[in-house]
């Protein structure tokens, strides 16, 4: 075997005082080998990205590395200086990010921004960088990369970008490349399509990749190597084929298990009466128009017909702009249709007013997907709870207790009288289930309800959902873009592709045997697919 | 961009007619009849008289007929007659404009200049002294009464110092010409200007302070780090050019109330401008002068926005390219 190229040994950050823990990392050791990729699995505040970060020599302020080497090749790393860290960074070891929409300066054409990694390290005249900036873009695959070059990051599309991001970190040809979640913010078949990338890339540079992920999906997919972290420490390591198949660590296999399986979750509950009718619904946005501008339109919804089962659980899945977000706020009324009717009962939501309306707006409720922006940080959560049923009526100490009662009936007893920043991810979005039940809804619309969360958390998240859903018998309208969560929980699946529906039909059939070719394009994307038919 | 350019232009045209019509309006609203008081000038208080003044000046017609011939002799650019002045309000404005404009102008300048370096290095010190003085010193100026910081201007720069002149525009009868005048007019310039630059500087320090700092949390500022590339290079070409795009809207208002913002210090410095123009107008009813300065001024108001709206088209491509 090769030497390791980064030799990572009993690595200590130490947080800022009245952190949750005194150490991000500790006491962590692993290696990277030329040629090989190492996934670094773990939940929020592992120390994941943190171990990343040192290596970079890009902690946040207030953070350092308290004991332990870094190697890279011969040399330490640990007590450089900023300077001699700076000479590195992008030429010996380069870094890409998960969030490929703020991860380029949006006032900077591409091509200077490529430009800027020679320019830091006083490589080529003006006239190559700028020639280098089209081959590097075209190397990771953009079509049209001199075009590209002369865009803005705002005219690229998500995995455009995130190839620009790639190309930048590829420019001096680095021995190491950190990957910090790159493909998490991107649709499944671009995240297919960018693993692939940066697979190939890899493998011909003959680079050693960290790449750091939440997603055993993604490890199946792509790793050599797997290291599971848990809070700041490592708890299990190995060859990835042995981890995915075999893990030893409690943790790794809660991890493991928690990931919804890609097969239908359940048979498909026996039809019972419609509660919700969509009949011919079509939403066009409608943007410009100015004096001298012409109207630019976005059919977003096309014509979707669809009817909702009391007690049913309807998937609807597609990428990003397929339109199933405009749909769900279609259905609960936060925009209003062009076309088309949905009925509740004889009441069509799309042309209530008044009375009429907020009536009819208690009985189908929403959930949002961030549970940061979602929930108004200067209200009690109690207050934020009660707010709907005070608002239809209810005397105001009775929707407080009523309040209490869901927020214990969620798990959260008594956490009524705090502000959502006390409360983490997972518990912010019980607080949002809490208030969409509170106006005693027959439907509830879920958009991308767990897509923020941590796996385990989703897993808790989405039983909680569950439960309560069989226990109200409520339907349930669960918007996502991850197709294995939609398999785990729904009766039947709609998938929606440029605002029109391109298949629908219980979870086992449109998983199992997809007609449309786009939905199979889907399924064959979804990272790990291979090592999930494995195991099963 | 043509377009942009045609579509604003009209808008300006039609908001700069309401503007006018609604000024109208609202000075005939106000109580006082400039007949009377031409009238009480002249030493005459015969009603024959006073009706001869109206009919004259045309106030005997009625409002709406008064309304359409300012208004048509105000689209060819003709802005009517001062009678007390006896020359038209046109040439009147136009001798007093390049006053105010350089003295606005330069107080802009100076507020827009010092304020952004004084925030950049603010922001850069964040939490340490420095950061805390300069905030300090930029709220004092803004807290201090306008009229007053200028008095003590005077007191302590031309009274005890001797170093300034405490009025006026150019030294009186001096008879200087070419660059000497230059000098001498920049000479004068210099406390009138400051004075009004350091006031409106304290928004310029808060604002880009808080913008950079926020900038310098965003994603793209670790790429440009992960690059490789130095801090002073990141600071101005990453952290700065997007930190300054609030800084641009707020400069975009700022530069349309710095003609109004003269007024004060136009009166205490004696400077020439409209601001002092249109004192002197409000206290002799001197109504189409006063209509004519404020129609200028909101065209000025005007003109500014439209140079924001190309300015941020300049530096922020979003915009331009939509």
């Amino acid at each position: 075997m090769t030497d390791p190229i980064v030799r990572i040994e009993n690595l200590k950050i130490a947080l800022p005082e009245g952190a949750d823990r005194p150490y991000a990392v500790d006491t962590c050791s692993f290696d990277l080998f030329p040629g090989k990729i190492l996934c670094v699995v773990g939940e929020s505040g592992s120390g994941k990205s943190m171990s990343a970060n040192a290596l970079m020599g890009l902690l946040p302020e207030g953070v350092h590395v308290s004991d332990g080497r870094i190697r890279l090749g011969e040399r330490d790393l640990v007590g450089l200086t900023d300077e001699e860290m700076r000479d590195l960074r992008g030429r010996r070891v380069a870094m890409i990010f998960q969030e490929p929409l703020s991860a380029l300066n949006p006032l900077m054409r591409i091509e200077d921004q490529i430009a800027e990694v020679f320019e830091a390290h006083g490589l080529l005249k003006p006239a190559e960088r700028k020639k280098r900036a089209v081959e590097l873009l075209t190397e990771v695959g953009l079509p049209d990369p001199a075009r590209a070059a002369r865009a803005y990051p705002h005219q690229l599309s998500g995995g455009q970008r995130q190839r620009v991001v790639i190309a930048m970190a590829l420019a001096l040809e680095p021995e190491v490349l950190v990957a910090d979640e790159p493909t998490t913010a991107l649709d499944v078949t671009t995240q297919a399509q960018i693993l692939e990338l940066i697979r190939t890339l890899q493998v011909e540079r003959n680079m050693a990749v960290m790449f750091i992920t939440h997603d055993f999906g993604v490890v199946a997919e792509i790793a050599d190597h797997v290291t599971v972290m848990q809070l700041g420490k490592i708890v299990e390591e190995g060859p990835a084929a042995k981890v995915l198949s075999n893990p030893q660590h409690p943790y790794t296999r809660k991890l493991i298990d928690a990931i919804p399986k890609l097969r239908a979750g359940r048979a498909a509950a026996p039809a019972r009466e419609p509660l919700m009718e969509v009949k011919g619904v079509s939403k066009t946005y409608r943007s410009g128009g100015g004096l001298f501008r012409p109207v630019r339109e976005v059919h977003a919804v096309k014509d979707i017909n669809l009817t909702i089962g009391r007690g049913e659980t309807i998937g609807i899945v597609g990428e990003s702009g397929s339109g199933k977000s405009s749909f769900g706020r279609c259905l609960v009324r936060l925009q209003d249709t062009d076309e088309g009717q949905i009925l509740l009962g004889d009441q069509d939501i799309t042309k209530a007013q008044g009375k009429d309306l907020q009536e009819l707006r208690a009985k189908v409720q929403m959930i949002f997907q961030d549970p940061y922006s979602s929930l108004n940080p200067r209200i009690r959560v109690g207050r934020t709870i009660a707010d709907g049923p005070i608002a239809h009526g209810t005397p105001v100490a009775q929707a407080m207790a009523e309040a209490d009662a869901l927020l214990e009936r969620v798990g959260l007893p008594g956490a009524g009288k705090r502000y959502p920043h006390e409360f983490s991810g997972g518990q912010r979005q019980r607080i949002g289930i809490a208030r969409a039940l509170a106006l005693k809804p027959q439907v509830i619309v879920a958009d991308e309800a767990v897509s923020a969360l941590d796996v385990s958390i989703q897993a808790q998240v989405l039983e909680l959902l569950d439960e309560l859903k069989r226990e109200l018998d409520l339907s349930l309208v669960f918007i996502t873009h991850d197709l294995r969560v939609a398999a785990q929980i729904c009766d039947r699946v709609m998938v929606m592709q440029k605002g029109e529906c391109v298949e629908i039909g219980p979870g086992s059939q449109v998983f199992d045997n997809p007609s449309h070719p786009y939905t199979r394009s889907l399924i064959e994307a979804i990272p790990g697919k291979d090592w999930d038919a494995e195991a099963a | 961009m043509l377009r942009f350019i045609l579509g604003r232009m009209v808008k300006i045209a039609l908001i700069l007619l309401a503007i006018t019509i609604l000024n109208f309006c609202l000075i005939h609203m106000a109580p006082g009849d400039p007949a009377l008081v031409m009238a009480g000038e002249a030493g005459d208080a015969d009603p024959k008289f006073i009706e001869d003044l109206r009919a004259q000046f045309g106030l005997d017609k009625p409002f709406i007929v008064q309304l359409w011939t300012y208004v048509s002799h105000f689209a060819t650019g003709d802005l009517g007659f001062s009678y007390r002045q006896q020359m038209p309000v046109s040439e009147l404005i136009l001798d007093r404009l390049p006053a105010t404009l350089l003295l606005s102008i330069s107080a802009f300048l100076i507020s827009l200049i010092l304020g952004v370096v004084a925030g950049v290095i603010a922001a850069a010190r964040q939490g340490k002294a420095s950061d805390s003085i300069i905030s300090t010193i930029a709220l004092l100026f803004y807290a201090t009464p306008l009229f007053w910081m200028a008095l003590m201007a005077v007191l302590l720069f031309s009274v005890q110092l001797g170093w300034m002149p405490a009025f006026g525009y150019e030294t009186a009868a001096s008879d200087m010409t070419g660059l000497a005048r230059m000098l001498d007019i920049a000479h004068h310039l210099i406390l009138p200007s400051v004075v009004l630059g350091l006031f409106f500087m304290a928004t310029y320090v808060r604002i880009t302070r808080a913008s950079m700092l926020e900038v310098n949390r965003l994603d793209f500022v670790k790429t440009a780090r992960a690059k490789g590339l130095k801090p002073s290079v990141i600071q101005r070409r990453h952290v700065l050019r997007n930190a300054i795009l609030p800084v641009v809207t707020l400069a975009g208002l700022h530069a349309g109330q710095l003609v109004g913002g003269a007024v004060l210090i136009e009166t205490v410095f004696a400077w020439p401008g409209i601001g002092r123009l249109m004192f002197e107008a409000l206290q002799s009813r001197d109504y189409n002068v006063l209509l004519g300065v404020f129609t200028v001024s909101a065209a000025l108001v005007l003109m500014f926005n439209l140079i924001t709206d190309f300015t941020y088209r300049i530096v922020d491509p979003r915009i331009r390219l939509k």
